[in-house]
């Protein structure tokens, strides 16, 4: 028999941090789970080592997180960094590999935290060295206090590439220009929903702030900008768009070693759906994710799903949603009562409530026009890992082979090492899209286990017993 | 549109029998669950093998062999075949006996396509083996192909000949009306006078529709591909004493199956790996070939096939109802078996009578009269 | 091209980079550490020889897989760099000329 915890939280960002820190003061035994070298989560990703400098640039919203780290070490919850989560299946049995060796063990109930990752979305050229995703320069100003040496250009949707921009202002590097791909229609669309999103704090004010500082810094932001590319041979040599001014569409070009994107985020599902969690399409987000109650169950009995990973919610979303899911875990345990259980709840899920009033905006706001979810050029590589192109998706469809699934068979489509990951979304839109159906017609890819790779000698030596 | 045959399961064996009856000049429709291909037929480990088969099976393996090196002539695709041989390898004296006696057996059925090799042409036939193996079986021309390839190849061409597939139809009853069969699914009905029941995992329920029960039990064995690796691999691995299936695919990929079975859910048609099986599944490979040690895992998988108690299909004619054909439990070792009984189902349906032996088939072999 | 911000000056340890040696900072990923090394590329792919080079530094994309210390495959954005450690651009399918 594997051995078993009362409480296995997967992930160390906001919401597992919470979920954890609560669960403790509650009397849980609780373990935390972290592929990190230390906790944080990638909202927070090097707090604990980041020096003052860089910090500082980063914005008070990141230093935030400092105090959420050091609550969590005086927890007494238990903390596993540098632990690789490969398994988690419905009898809440989970995989892990931890100093290099596989073990499986196993919890009574299961808070699943691992966060969201950014929206893969297929361009031309995306795959050419010097295209990164925004976020990932971010993780590298973060941890590494390293950026683009000869400027760069970022492009895309939502908040992320201004607070990026804004970053780099501060920093002194060279951003030769902000291009913003949401459509210029999705402004009137988003607008009813703006008196409910003044209602929820400061997320507007702060993108105005971070638009200002820009103009003031002298960085160009294009708005109304389509058909982003990225072009050269063997690395990026100059990103081409499509710009709409005043009705005229023109071609522009800029040249730049670096392009950083981004289109939003979205809940990482291969661990909750190798567990057989529910999943569903959320028009709002444009996105599947688990189905979850307002304590994060799921489907599954015992596996709760928090934070960005229930739904793309933020940062402080995730502390409160956390604190929920370990209310819940200490109710079922009788440790506190239903009525306990609410009261203690009453704060978290009023702002919860609030916040959701300025989801509708956002989403509006930002939402991604069909021609970035569904890669317009049969030419788009959407495979990265197997270089399979949008035009032999489309081909497969056309012979029948008539869900993600088939396509994947037919195609190796989401075989590679990524596992998917990176072409499931667009791979079930390409599919939707060719059968005329609504993509919520479609689930992406199933996944089983192992949900990172493994080794055979790690398989092999897997302890699944006391010793 | 007058159709001659119904075919419950859109899988290789119906695709396979669509396509020789539509060669003949028949009206076939294809009534599947939900898509062709979806459990055993597009997940298997693609195994092209004679060797070490059932001996009621050999004589049907031997004309599937010569099908399959001549596959693009019957479906227009090459189904990526590499027909790099297989070899099972004795790891002991012990061993080594065991597959002298089997090579003994097979040529006294008179086949000589097992072939007893030494130690060095193992070698050399294998050299990534561990260095304490003796000797093998082996057997030249056997191989592998891509079943979910090879699926869509029979269906593509079944199709071409005027085969109709309707996908997403679960059978729900079969229903007998003057001299036609009824398939009846929750959103339509199908009438032939002609039924094949080809439904795989699921071919237990239609025998039980028909009120001709079988012991089929569904398992759904296990397997696990690596990330590609430079080529070192030629034959498909097998071991006398051992739980084993080794191939390195022309990506360079190596597709791992030792028979270990998942947990399966027939209702929700899911499957759940059992890490624990893996592991020894992973042991068994080091074992053998120790430099796999560091080689990444990518993918597991599991699909739900047809098992019979004596691990041989059912292939023949209903022994209850007149016009109704079976062809399944092929028991997690039918692709290579396919395009022969395609042929032999044609056979039977079109002169009731098959070129080949299929007594041993019979599915009144689980009808005892007692 | 990446840079620092600023110098280090924290612990270093040397790492080989395509057989080059090179002062890195103590807890730093090799992903962070070739990208400033400008190796312009890190990995060409299996099929068709393309160049790649890190995507999303959080383990999700795997176009970061280079050959660390022998072992191919390994996601360079997910380990951390150590004393002596050698790192070299996977080509291809990786390990066939190690």
């Amino acid at each position: 028999m594997p051995k078993t915890y009362q409480l296995v939280v997967i992930g160390a960002g906001p919401g597992g941090l919470c979920a954890a820190i609560t669960a403790a003061s509650l009397g849980l035994d609780v373990v935390v789970l972290d592929e990190q070298p230390s906790p944080g989560g990638q909202i927070y990703r090097g707090i604990s080592q980041t020096p003052d400098d860089r910090s500082a640039l980063l914005g008070a919203d990141y230093q935030r997180g400092a105090d959420l780290v050091a609550a969590f070490k005086a927890s007494g919850a238990q903390y596993w960094p540098q632990t690789t989560v490969w398994s988690l299946n419905s009898r809440r049995e989970i995989g892990i590999l931890r100093q290099g060796r596989a073990s499986i063990i196993q919890a009574e109930r299961v808070i699943v935290a691992s966060g969201a990752m950014e929206r893969p979305v297929p361009f031309l050229g995306w795959t050419l060295p010097g295209v990164m995703n925004a976020g990932a320069a971010q993780i590298l100003l973060k941890t590494a206090g390293v950026v683009p040496a000869q400027g760069t250009v970022i492009a895309g949707t939502g908040p992320l590439p201004l607070l990026v921009a804004w970053q780099y202002l501060r920093a002194g590097v060279k951003v030769k220009a902000v291009l913003e791909l949401s459509p210029g229609t999705n402004l009137w669309r988003a607008a009813p929903y703006l008196p409910g999103a003044l209602v929820a704090g400061d997320y507007i004010s702060r993108g105005l702030k971070y638009t200002l500082d820009l103009n003031k810094g002298g960085v160009p932001i294009y708005y109304g900008v389509s058909r982003l590319q990225a072009r050269g041979n063997d690395r990026i040599e100059a990103v081409e768009y499509g710009w709409d001014i005043l009705g005229s569409d023109r071609r522009e070009t800029i040249i730049t070693d670096s392009l950083l994107v981004h289109f939003g985020v979205i809940p990482r599902t291969n661990l909750t759906k190798a567990a057989g969690c529910q999943h569903i399409w959320d028009r709002g987000q444009q996105c599947w994710r688990p189905q979850v109650d307002r304590w994060g169950n799921t489907n599954v009995p015992g596996i709760a799903v928090i934070g960005d990973n229930a739904g793309i919610g933020g940062a402080r979303s995730a502390e409160h949603s956390g604190r929920l899911a370990a209310l819940e875990a200490a109710r079922s345990w009788h440790l506190i009562s239903t009525q306990q259980r609410d009261r203690q709840a009453h704060n978290d899920l009023k702002w919860l409530r609030k916040d959701l009033r300025v989801r509708p905006f956002l989403e509006a706001l930002y939402r991604l026009p069909d021609s970035l979810l569904v890669p317009p050029d049969d030419e788009i590589l959407v495979c990265r890992c197997e270089e399979i192109s949008a035009g032999q998706i489309r081909q497969a469809v056309r012979e029948e082979h008539g869900d993600p699934n088939q396509v994947k068979f037919y195609l190796r489509c989401g075989m590679g090492p990524c596992q998917g990951r990176q072409c499931a979304p667009a791979v079930a839109q390409i599919v939707a899209a060719e059968n005329k159906r609504p993509v919520a017609d479609y689930t992406t890819f199933r996944v089983r286990p192992p949900i990172r790779t493994l080794t055979i000698a790690q398989l092999a030596n897997l302890e699944s017993s006391e010793s | 549109m007058k159709v001659d045959v119904a075919i419950v399961g859109g899988g290789l064996m119906g695709s396979s029998t669509a396509l020789h009856l539509a060669r003949a000049g028949q009206k076939v429709i294809v009534v599947e669950k939900n898509s062709p291909g979806r459990h055993a037929s597009g997940v298997n480990a693609g195994g092209l093998r004679r060797l070490n088969r059932d001996p009621a099976e050999i004589p049907l393996a031997v004309v599937a062999a010569q099908m399959w090196r001549e596959i693009e002539s019957l479906v227009g695709s090459d189904c990526d075949v590499q027909l790099s041989g297989q070899v099972r390898v004795a790891e002991n004296a012990a061993d080594l006996q065991k597959l002298s006696e089997r090579a003994a057996l097979v040529r006294s059925l008179g086949f000589e396509h097992e072939q007893l090799i030494t130690r060095e042409r193992l070698y050399q036939l294998v050299p990534a083996l561990a260095p304490h193996c003796v000797g093998g079986l082996y057997t030249a021309g056997d191989g592998f192909a891509r079943p979910y390839h090879a699926l869509t190849a029979f269906r593509r061409q079944a199709q071409s000949l005027g085969v109709k597939y309707h996908t997403g139809f679960p059978v729900t009853g079969l229903e007998r009306l003057g001299s036609c069969w009824r398939v009846v699914t929750e959103s339509a009905k199908f009438e032939a006078p002609i039924l094949v029941n080809c439904a795989g995992a699921w071919a237990g329920q239609i025998c039980a529709y028909l009120d001709e029960p079988v012991p089929l039990k569904v398992g759904a064995p296990m397997m696990m591909v690596t990330e590609r690796l430079p080529h070192f691999l030629d034959p498909v691995v097998g071991a006398a004493s051992r739980k084993l299936s080794f191939k390195q695919m022309q990506n360079g990929t190596v597709l791992i199956g030792g028979a270990y079975l998942a947990e399966h859910d027939m209702v929700k048609e899911t499957t759940e790996i059992d890490l624990t099986k893996l592991s020894a599944s992973s042991q068994t490979v080091l074992a053998l070939f120790p430099r796999m040690a560091n080689v990444r895992i990518v993918r597991t998988w599991a699909g739900l096939e047809a098992f019979m108690p004596d691990r041989i299909p059912v292939i023949g004619s209903s022994a209850k109802h007149p016009s109704v054909y079976h062809a399944f439990g092929f028991s997690a070792h039918g692709f290579q078996l396919s395009p022969v009984v395609g042929r032999i189902m044609s056979e039977l349906i079109l002169n009731q009578k098959s070129s080949l032996a299929l007594e041993p088939f019979s599915i009144q072999r689980f009808q005892s009269s007692g | 091209m990446f840079k620092r911000l600023r110098e280090f000056n924290e612990q270093t340890v040397t790492v080989n980079i395509e057989g080059e040696d090179v002062r890195v900072p103590l807890g730093e990923t090799v992903a962070a550490a070739v990208l400033v090394h400008n190796l312009g590329y890190t990995r060409t792919t299996p099929i068709s020889g393309a160049p790649r080079a890190p995507l999303c530094m959080m383990g999700v994309c795997f176009e970061c897989l280079m050959e660390i210390d022998g072992l191919p495959n390994t996601q360079a954005c997910q380990v951390q760099v150590a004393e002596g450690m050698k790192i070299r651009r996977q080509q291809g399918v990786g390990g066939s000329d190690a």
